[in-house]
């Protein structure tokens, strides 16, 4: 770890969660998804276009264009720009790189953007051009997706720590019932624990409800400074801590444990906080597995021990552990790289008292965390921010 | 453990034949070094030449030192397996018709981690022994077996579509009153094939051992002159939906050595006869029953699946006192070549064999080491249960394949001498 302090984030602030109502497929191309994600932004801050002078993208649709190509598609002239093609850890990477470039005065305001569309065939073109490793050492073997390398995983996470199906099921199920009052969600029936149980298989021990659904969407949100969110009079939330880890722990046989665990002594000495002081936590839950590691690695349990975590407490807004409270890709949709994005926006969304029906009743910090990129046999990146409700 | 495969049925004629997928086949040019291995049978991963470490998947540069320096070797093929699933859903065509499948996680005793296919009789976790195979698409991949080999283990289907057993299979040996053809056929029905169509390019001419095997019930003798056009395609009308396994053994070699190279002679007889057979009586064979086969390439358990080759290592180095033919071989190479390539789309494998020289009466002259033709048709069975589509049969072709790599201008110079 590096010797020298980290600077804080002070004087920084994230701002207006916007979230493009998702479509389980779409004829639009991810441009205008990303379009109406910055057209939302600007409208709902009061600035002018021109004021947004920074802009951060994730997708993976958006080929043959990037970043780039999307600023004048979109007629913006940003003197600062960003491409982050980090999937899961993008919303948390963005934020990073967001803020320091606010921070050292590079921007003003930026727009951080995470959008795809899914078109009939989108799925299976991304998983097919995913990487080169995936290329030659994982699509030959008939997995099309990320299911085979999560279950070879999961089954590993099953074997050694004891985790049952009916504890992933039981973080669907609660993401199920906060999703019911999200009206972004895609899934909008209840699920028991008794239809988890009984869906069909997809690549043992990944049955049904384990596996998102692809859609289409977007995501964003601003990154400015405390003084520019107080003169638009728009409520903020603070950044306490941050941290990303890509490609950690190489020499594990398979993954068994994120780049959080590397980093979160460093996370939580950052913001002076632990995380007992937690109110909620918004994770990376393209398969509940990752679920129980980030709850490991994160340190609200010890390793080993997210399935005992997991049958102590309730996971729903209401209950002691407030957790996904969007309902999580899994019962919200993935549409793609804004699923990096969903679980950070929902944070922002709690920290400035505009989740609605989701709100819970005490939200002042608030942790997300990001995952993402199978790039062979294991997902490489990860992230973790620590939200405060700020005073407006 | 795997149960035998059944005999297949009766094909259904009202029933639609269905066509040929291939699993993805999209490599990196580095992961083509597997595939180099895969199509000679060795196990091969790129090791650092600097810290030794072992590569997977393949690199431009060491994954632990950054060196460039990568060198395919030979390494421990064991390893053990930590995880393992069953796939009951594919997004690709070609794993949907196949389901289920599975696939495991494998840590190699050489370090890599590797995902591989695993067959059914290895268990949940333990000791498995990793081998490199071509798959439909015609790329290396792994498959993790048995520590020890298993009671029909090469029976498995997710094996089998690696391999192009003759179990249950009908063959086409094209010529099969040589010496070769006859072993070819014995050591098929010997494999397990199904039935045997026995090519008869001289139908004047007496051939004991010829007459001994259409004596089987699984023999059936063909009238068949690769130079005939007319004859290879009316063989074609009559069964060529019917063959699974073309084993192309008719061959043209006269002369004795130092009589058949270019200046020897005042005339290009000899090499207008060997080409007659040898290149041009493939590319007949080719058109004639080629489009059966890629059409058939995916019809049941004994799908149409291997064209074989015999052609010698003289196609990759000539010997210049037989320079006339070896043209000929070199360019039946060629052809096979373009042949693979036209085949590969449905998965048809075209196994080329490289033998030394024969022990047949065209070498008498030749000194030894020659191979017997039992020998050859024993490797070609090797090749086709083990999956590999080049096959360097005996010491001399073993040598000179070698000593090409490390010199070829050496090869060169010495074979003319």
């Amino acid at each position: 770890m590096s010797a020298r302090p980290r600077l804080g984030y002070d004087g920084v602030v994230v701002n207006l969660p916007v979230t493009i109502p998702y479509a389980r497929y779409s004829t639009h191309s991810a441009h205008w998804w990303l379009g109406r994600a910055l057209g939302e932004l600007i409208r709902g801050s009061g600035l002018a276009k021109r004021d947004v002078d920074g802009v951060c993208v994730s997708s993976f649709t958006l080929g043959p264009d990037t970043a780039v190509g999307l600023m004048q598609h979109l007629g913006m002239s940003p003197r600062w720009l960003d491409h982050i093609p980090m999937g899961g850890a993008s919303g948390v990477v963005a934020l990073r790189r967001a803020a320091r470039a606010v921070q050292a005065g590079d921007a003003e305001v930026i727009a951080c953007i995470a959008g795809d569309t899914n078109q009939v065939d989108s799925f299976r073109n991304t998983v097919s051009q995913f990487s080169r490793f995936a290329q030659d050492a994982v699509y030959p073997y008939g997995a099309g997706g990320p299911n085979a390398s999560f279950a070879l995983l999961t089954d590993y996470y099953m074997q050694h720590y004891g985790a049952t199906r009916e504890d992933f099921g039981k973080l669907c199920v609660a993401q199920r019932d906060n999703a019911l009052k999200n009206p972004h969600a895609l899934m909008k029936k209840p699920l028991t624990l008794a239809q988890y149980l009984a869906a069909r298989s997809i690549t043992d021990p990944i049955h049904l409800f384990d596996c998102v659904m692809p859609c289409a969407g977007a995501e964003g949100y601003l990154v400015m400074t405390e003084d520019r969110a107080r003169a638009l009079k728009l409520p903020f939330t603070r950044i306490r801590s941050t941290i990303e880890r890509h490609n950690a722990f190489p020499e594990d046989p398979i993954q068994f444990r994120g780049g959080w665990a590397m980093d979160k002594d460093d996370l939580y000495a950052h913001a002076g906080t632990g995380p007992e002081e937690i109110d909620f936590l918004e994770t990376y839950d393209d398969y509940p597995v990752i679920n129980m590691m980030q709850f490991e690695d994160l340190g609200f349990c010890a390793k080993g021990e997210a399935a005992t975590f997991v049958r102590e407490h309730s996971f729903t807004l209401d209950g002691s552990f407030p957790f996904n409270t969007s309902g999580g890709q899994l019962s919200v949709g993935q549409a793609g790289a804004a699923g990096g994005y969903l679980g950070f926006v929902q944070a922002v969304r709690q920290l400035t008292g505009t989740a609605g029906a989701t709100q819970l009743a005490k939200a002042r910090l608030g942790m997300v965390s990001g995952f993402g990129m199978i790039n062979y046999d294991r997902g490489l990146c990860s992230g973790a921010a620590i939200l405060e409700r700020g005073q407006v | 453990m795997t149960a035998p495969l059944a005999t297949p049925k009766k094909k259904n004629p009202v029933q639609r034949t269905r066509l040929a997928t291939l699993p993805p086949g999209a490599r990196s040019r580095s992961a083509l070094g597997l595939t180099r291995a895969a199509a000679e049978g060795r196990f091969e991963l790129q090791v650092c030449a600097d810290c030794a470490t072992v590569q997977y998947p393949p690199r431009e540069v060491c994954g632990h030192c950054l060196s460039e320096q990568l060198d395919w070797q030979t390494v421990d093929n064991h390893g053990e397996l930590i995880a393992t699933t069953t796939l009951r859903h594919s997004n690709d065509l070609y794993f949907r018709e196949r389901l289920p499948w599975r696939v495991g996680t494998v840590k190699m005793a050489a370090g890599p981690v590797v995902v591989a296919h695993v067959h059914e009789d290895c268990a949940a976790s333990g000791t498995v022994r990793l081998t490199l195979k071509l798959d439909r698409s015609g790329q290396a991949v792994l498959h993790a077996l048995p520590e020890q080999d298993t009671p029909n283990m090469n029976d498995a289907a997710q094996l089998r579509e690696s391999t192009c057993d003759p179990k249950h299979r009908r063959v086409l040996v094209t010529d099969g009153k040589s010496a070769m053809g006859i072993a070819v056929a014995r050591a098929m029905l010997d494999a397990g094939a199904a039935a045997v169509f026995l090519g008869d390019p001289t139908p004047w001419k007496t051939v004991a051992a010829y007459d001994t095997l259409i004596e089987d019930e699984r023999v059936q003798p063909v009238d068949l002159d690769v130079t005939d056009t007319d004859s290879v395609d009316r063989l074609a009308a009559s069964i060529g939906g019917k063959v699974d396994l073309l084993v192309n053994t008719a061959s043209y070699l006269r002369g004795n050595p130092g009589e058949g190279g270019i200046l020897g002679r005042k005339d290009v007889i000899l090499a207008r006869d060997a080409m007659e057979v040898n290149v041009l009586g493939l590319m007949r064979l080719a058109q004639a029953f080629g489009p059966g086969m890629r059409f058939r390439a995916a019809d049941g358990t004994n799908h149409a699946v291997a064209w074989v080759n015999i052609l010698s290592i003289h196609a990759l180095a000539p010997l210049p006192a037989r320079g006339a033919w070896s043209a000929s071989m070199a360019a039946a190479l060629s052809a096979a070549l373009t042949l693979r390539a036209e085949l590969a789309g449905t998965g048809v494998r075209v196994v080329n064999i490289f033998p030394g020289p024969i022990d047949e009466e065209w070498e008498q002259l030749t000194p030894p080491p020659k191979l017997s033709p039992a020998a050859v048709a024993k490797a070609i069975i090797h090749a086709l249960k083990d999956g590999v589509e080049d096959v360097y049969v005996g010491d001399i072709a073993e040598e000179i394949r070698a000593r090409l790599r490390e010199n070829h201008k050496a090869v060169e110079r010495e074979l003319g001498q």
